[in-house]
């Protein structure tokens, strides 16, 4: 049982990585830019293929670093062409259009890569168990929370650190002062974007190799994105990181005891967090309107 | 628009919808079309309730629509062989559901509110998905038929007869669209549309209007669920999809392309949204894409939508 229980709340763990890495990409392009990007759920699924694209030329580590950093330039590209001319409107308005790129993009995968699913091959090493005993603690999934861990402590240094994550923050805070400061706004959000879009790729990418591909493969992790925003707080970062954990462990748990509450637990904690904190667990009063 | 051309709109949308089953088949369509555009007009306007006339983004009103759906479908399959019971129940569970769920998230706005309305959306999507024992799974609710209307001194043959079915659901139409324009003309609807212009001056003026939200929230959701038990009873079928945020989000693409700011609106928009879906779904196989494209363009080109396009024309 313990053992049992064990596996299902790593397992947790790891849903839940993948829950605050897009988030995380979520809030970050929210905070700055108040659009909900529904066409995250198309990046990473973006991501994943062109990983599998490249896996050929590239290799399991190659496809890794570049597709996420592919995935973000498509990015930076719709930011510019599409989503910047609604900035300023209506918040219905660029909710819409990522619906439609939502649309857009788990179709064109469909049609490139085909509906079935794909398998996706990692090094011989990474997977085999660690221990018999502890037969789930396969090589990849250690290397996932790990790399997950460290490319979040990477978003926090950026954050925290250098002149663009500096910005990033006080636009989060007062946009029109950091404009007035000779900040350039545009190219700021079309970064800010990237960073999260990249987030969104570097999600796909592994979750491909523990899923496998398909198409529908980020619409799938979209709904409890939002849930761990909403958790966690709308407007801070570090908020999504524990409400992505923790939805994760608590869906984690609940398929021991109550499989078919798996995911509906996450909206009970949602519905309970509400009515506590309305703003969220780390939210703050009147940050994002 | 000018007077004459407001008062001319209704009437033509009326003529219109009456004799929409004689002249679809001429149009290449079918009498269940044009059930689904009443049907899914009224979901529209329902919306667009709260979304135009109310000022407030709910993108989550496919979990009331579904689950007027599943309460209609499990009424007659599991209880009472009763059109008309079918249709009570559904109404009953969704708009209990959007009673509550409105009661948890009157306090929020803007964007925070259409997050935690998309999230909340999904949450009955996933219970019906994963309950298979009560709710079929993802096969939804099947083997059983919407039942002859019996009025006392009559029964209506609506199972068998299309026409017939979408007389009643024009009727029901009618019954909905002018409670809600009968409520939007009442102080209740010039209050919401106050709170719609300005909030804050509608707060200092002394109006409840947490409350007015709720409201407006749960009479949209009542409607909503309306038309979703009409719609099961439409194909006789209901299925998760009829919960899914892809609904919800086809819902408000409806409002804003007939145009939020108009009571007919969203009905306009229903029309061309469903003739197009209906249109491309048999043409190619990447109707996503397609719908996908024309949520970009509307959104990029029309957001005032076709009502709001026609105004200025006139206008100007």
């Amino acid at each position: 049982m313990t053992q049992v229980l064990l596996f299902n709340v790593f397992n947790g763990l790891i849903v839940g990585a993948f829950y605050a890495l897009m988030a995380l990409g979520l809030s970050l392009i929210l905070n700055l830019s108040g659009v909900i990007n529904f066409a995250h759920g198309g990046f990473l699924a973006i991501g994943a293929y062109l990983a599998y694209s490249m896996m050929p030329v590239l290799g399991f580590w190659g496809g890794l670093v570049v597709a996420p950093l592919l995935t973000a330039f498509l990015g930076v590209i719709v930011e510019r062409v599409l989503i910047r001319r609604l900035y300023g409107r209506d918040p219905l308005y660029s909710l819409l259009l990522t619906f439609g790129l939502a649309y857009i993009l788990e179709d064109g995968t469909r049609y490139i890569w085909g509906a079935q699913s794909l398998p996706y091959p990692i090094p011989g090493w990474l997977t085999t168990p660690l221990s018999t005993s502890f037969f789930f603690l396969t090589g990849y999934r250690l290397f996932m929370v790990g790399l997950v861990a460290l490319v979040v402590a990477a978003l926090f240094l950026i954050l925290g650190r250098t002149r663009l994550g500096m910005r990033i923050r006080a636009g989060t805070a007062d946009l029109e002062t950091v404009s007035a400061l000779g900040v350039n706004v545009g190219v700021l959000r079309n970064l800010n974007f990237g960073l999260g879009i990249y987030l969104a790729g570097l999600a796909g990418v592994l979750a491909a190799g523990m899923l496998g591909l398909q198409p529908t493969i980020g619409t799938s992790l979209i709904m409890p994105s939002f849930v761990a925003i909403i958790v966690g707080g709308l407007g801070s970062l570090p908020g999504t990181l524990l409400g992505g954990l923790l939805i994760g462990v608590a869906s984690g748990v609940t398929t021991v005891f109550f499989p078919s509450a798996t995911e509906a637990v996450m909206y009970v904690m949602m519905g309970i967090v509400l009515l506590v904190r309305p703003r969220g667990l780390l939210g703050e009063e009147g940050r994002v309107q | 628009m000018t007077a004459v051309d407001k008062r001319l709109s209704t009437p033509v949308i009326w003529i219109l919808l009456l004799t929409m089953p004689y002249w679809m088949d001429a149009m290449g369509g079918y009498t269940e079309l044009a059930c689904r555009v009443v049907v899914l007009g009224l979901a529209a306007m329902a919306l667009n309730f709260l979304l135009g006339f109310t000022g407030v983004l709910s993108f989550g009103h496919a979990a009331y629509f579904g689950l007027g759906a599943y309460g209609a479908a499990m009424t007659i399959k599991f209880m009472v062989p009763s059109t008309a019971l079918a249709i009570v129940v559904g109404v009953i569970v969704g708009t209990v559901a959007a009673a509550v769920i409105g009661a948890l998230i009157v306090k929020l706005r803007g964007t925070y509110f259409a997050m935690v309305t998309i999230a909340f959306g999904q949450v009955f999507y996933f219970i019906a998905f994963r309950w298979n024992t009560v709710t079929g799974g993802d096969d939804g609710i099947t083997g059983w038929q919407r039942q002859p209307l019996n009025l006392g001194f009559t029964t209506i043959d609506i199972q068998h007869s299309d026409i017939a079915f979408y007389f009643l659901v024009l009727a029901l139409f009618a019954f909905a669209v002018a409670i809600m324009a009968l409520l939007l003309r009442s102080p209740l609807g010039r209050t919401l549309v106050a709170i719609r212009e300005n909030e804050r001056r509608a707060l200092f003026l002394g109006i409840p209007v947490e409350r007015h939200i709720w409201l407006s929230f749960v009479i949209s959701g009542a409607f909503c669920a309306l038309a979703g038990s009409l719609y099961a009873l439409l194909s006789n079928f209901t299925d998760p999809r009829s919960l899914h945020w892809t609904l919800s989000g086809n819902f408000v693409i409806m409002a804003v392309l007939g145009g939020m700011r108009s009571f007919w609106g969203p009905l306009v928009g229903a029309a061309i949204f469903v003739v197009l879906q209906d249109y491309v779904s048999s043409h190619t196989e990447n109707w996503m894409s397609v719908i996908g494209l024309f949520f970009v363009l509307v959104v990029t080109f029309f957001p005032r939508g076709v009502v709001g396009i026609i105004k200025r024309r006139v206008v100007s």
